[in-house]
């Protein structure tokens, strides 16, 4: 029985963004149980506000510094939605290819310089670059590749710079694109070696039954648009993404928070593979079978587990959008875009889970008013139930001061969570 | 690259992708795992680092964030080709995002993001104390960045109630940090561009001075023989911004926002009246003028000549 412990931690380390993190346990008692979030805002809702559309991607693009590719997509597919404009395949396969290459890089850096760490006893990734070369090797190439191909399709791996409403002020080079999908192709060999590490962490048993949202697949792995989904059985259309966020304010936090049938619920891989494990290619399905993830799963450090079937996903998937772009010559690379007075939403998934834009526009195409949904304010809540969970879990196991600690740190960086995303 | 007799190229080596490291296996006639065992012993053996035979100490560095999307830190991690070599530059106390230890020792602080909350700028007075240098890294730090566009509404009970509605919420007026601390340096752009920063450190480490271009992004872009973005029909801050990004987003085709702030040289009379010429309204030169802040004088100016509150 544990008698008692304060943990006490502010500004979380190897995360996005500010959170705390406060356990009190007395006489085997939790007394405190608490994840805080303490992010400034910078009211990008507000920010929009009298804007032309085509600030909408340029601006939304800088919510986040990981995932800027999701929101920029985000924002131009709500534009083209209220304008009614249905971007070509080529134009869909391209963004496609970006948005896989997001995921990759995304995955990589949390997969392995935030969490490996943590399962190979080090504070940092600074201390494996001596101990474990061969990992670091392997991380930096898949990051490159990805971050390679970003640069083609977008422009820049950081804020990209050809994705506009109506598609992209400039295609990638075809020849280049051919040896990308050999590159691709190359890394599976990264990616095996990185299963067979993690199939060596001893990853912790600790489950909370909760809700799992994302999109709904049609007997694929869905990305881009659609119906959405939770392992409740709700079942909404996108424009109808307010009836699953349902977002309130506490005072933990100076994020937004959701919830749906429960007190919470849970956005990212985890979700997504739970809600379409059907939808993996095989050989993705093999490697999460591998290591123990067949839904529906409820142990939130899985995720990391996800988000590594994520990357082989996305990796055979873009070898097979690079074949379809190579197929054909290439189209008009931009539509030409009427701005109508309409209310446009889009959801996206992007590496840490469902994200929603939502714009109204007025007849000259300028905002009259903005919401954005962030994959990381919806799952807040369920990190803060966690937390009173894990206290709960610890309290009664005997566990040291350092152990509930470090067992608390890894919770929150299961998540991923993208904390000035979240509040932005 | 072969591995060299000299040490100062020998992290250069390290940190190597997989081309290098295959180019300096074909060259040496050895395999991946001799050579990541000779790498090992490189390693071991290079320690101290010097440059023409002079020994250099690794500067303690920091890195801090106020209000921003963390994207500047990150372009540092985006650099994987060269980022071993970078990290064997400094010796980096403090960085929450990528690491679990803090040290408060550090002797160059970067600092990323606008200051939007109290509790900003008294942290920004602790850094000040501590550090020898501080660094202003990326446009929200320099100049207060998108962040700062709630500024132009002069409401920020409105700015608040838009977002969370009663719920109270702490928010100023957004603020570049030099409005509150002295600024050694300052590294323009949103975002920064990696291999400026790698350019700036390694002067800073060497003790050389640190020059920022004078001319604007549009002499890069005419290096770089790309079709002019207003022959395209595309609006473009080029002509008055800051150069040293490479012409990054008129080579995608994309116009300039102008996220690095003014050259010193920019004729920004002359820019409107290109812009007229050319048929871009008025509306979407505003918006590049003051969406990063660095031009905020002139947009107080353009705007106050028609007397708006927007």
């Amino acid at each position: 029985m544990k008698i008692s412990c304060d943990i006490d931690i502010k500004h979380l380390t190897r995360v996005e963004g500010h959170g705390n993190i406060r356990i009190i346990i007395e006489n085997g008692q939790v007394r405190e149980a608490r994840w805080e979030v303490v992010e400034t805002p910078r009211f990008f809702e507000a920010i929009l506000v009298g804007k032309l559309f085509e600030n909408a991607p340029y601006l939304c693009g800088r919510i986040c510094g990981i995932c800027s590719i999701g929101h920029t997509l985000a924002s131009i597919r709500a534009v083209e939605n209220g304008f009614g404009i249905r971007p070509t395949l080529q134009t869909q396969r391209l963004r496609l290819l970006l948005k896989h290459m997001e995921t990759l890089q995304s995955h990589i850096l949390h997969i392995y310089f935030l969490t490996a760490p943590d399962y190979l006893g080090v504070g940092s990734v600074l201390p494996l670059v001596q101990s474990h070369p061969e990992v670091v090797q392997q991380a930096l190439r898949l990051k490159l590749l990805a971050n390679d191909i970003c640069d083609e399709v977008g422009g820049r791996r950081l804020h990209p710079t050809r994705t506009v409403v109506g598609g992209f002020t400039m295609l990638p080079d075809r020849y280049r694109l051919g040896q990308f999908r050999q590159r691709l192709q190359a890394s599976l060999a990264d990616l095996t070696a990185s299963v067979d590490l993690f199939a060596t962490f001893s990853i912790p048993d600790f489950q909370r039954e909760t809700e799992f949202v994302s999109l709904q697949g049609d007997g694929d792995y869905p990305f881009i648009g659609g119906n959405l989904i939770s392992t409740d059985g709700v079942v909404k259309q996108e424009q109808e993404y307010a009836a699953m966020t349902n977002e309130y304010m506490a005072d933990y936090s100076t994020s937004k928070l959701s919830r749906l049938s429960r007190k919470s619920f849970a956005v990212g891989a985890l979700a997504r593979i739970n809600n379409n494990f059907a939808g993996l290619l095989p050989q993705a399905r093999a490697i999460a079978e591998e290591l123990g993830l067949v839904p529906v799963l409820h142990n939130p450090y899985m995720n990391v587990v996800a988000q590594l079937v994520e990357c082989v996903q996305v990796v055979l998937e873009s070898m097979q959008l690079i074949d379809d772009l190579l197929a054909e010559p290439w189209q008009e690379h931009r539509q030409p875009v009427e701005p109508r007075e309409g209310i446009g939403v889009a959801a996206v998934e992007v590496p840490r889970g469902i994200l929603y834009h939502c714009l109204h526009l007025d007849a000259a195409g300028r905002i009259v008013k903005a919401d954005c949904v962030i994959p990381t304010s919806q799952n807040h809540a369920n990190i803060f139930h966690d937390i009173e969970e894990l206290a709960l879990f610890c309290a009664g196991q005997g566990k040291s001061d350092k152990e509930i600690e470090l067992l608390a740190e890894m919770l929150v960086r299961a998540y991923d969570p993208c904390i000035s995303c979240s509040v932005h | 690259m072969p591995l060299s007799k000299n040490s100062q190229s020998l992290p250069a080596v390290f940190g190597s992708g997989v081309l290098r490291i295959t180019i300096c296996s074909l060259l040496l006639m050895i395999d991946i795992e001799s050579y990541t065992l000779l790498l090992n012993q490189v390693l071991e053996m290079t320690e101290q680092k010097a440059f023409l035979g002079v020994p250099l100490t690794r500067p303690k560095v920091a890195f801090f964030e106020l209000s921003s999307c963390e994207g500047c830190q990150l372009q540092l991690l985006n650099n994987e080709a060269t980022l071993l070599d970078f990290l064997s530059l400094v010796e980096i106390v403090r960085f929450r995002e990528g690491m679990k230890e803090a040290g408060d020792d550090y002797e160059i602080a970067f600092v990323e993001g606008s200051i939007t909350r109290m509790d900003e700028e008294e942290l920004l007075r602790v850094i000040r104390s501590q550090a020898r240098i501080v660094v202003a890294l990326g446009s929200c730090a320099c100049f207060g960045g998108v962040n700062q566009l709630k500024n132009r509404f002069n409401d920020l009970e409105w700015v608040k109630k838009e977002v969370y509605g009663s719920f109270p919420i702490e928010t100023q007026e957004v603020k570049p940090i030099s409005a509150v601390i002295k600024v050694d340096l300052e590294i323009y752009g949103c975002p920064i561009k990696k291999e400026e920063v790698e350019r700036i450190v390694t002067a800073l480490v060497l003790g050389e001075q640190v020059h920022h271009p004078q001319y604007p992004v549009c002499m890069e872009c005419k290096a770089r023989e790309n079709i002019c973005l207003f022959d395209l029909g595309e609006p473009c801050l080029g002509p008055v911004t800051r150069a040293g990004c490479a012409a990054w987003c008129p080579s995608n085709r994309l116009g300039c926002w102008g996220c690095r702030g003014p050259a010193p040289e920019a004729n920004l009379a002359q820019l409107q009246i290109i812009m007229e010429e050319r048929g871009v309204s008025r509306e979407r030169m505003i918006d590049r003028l003051e969406c990063f802040g660095g031009f905020a004088g002139f947009v107080a100016e353009v705007k106050g000549k028609k007397g708006e509150s927007i």
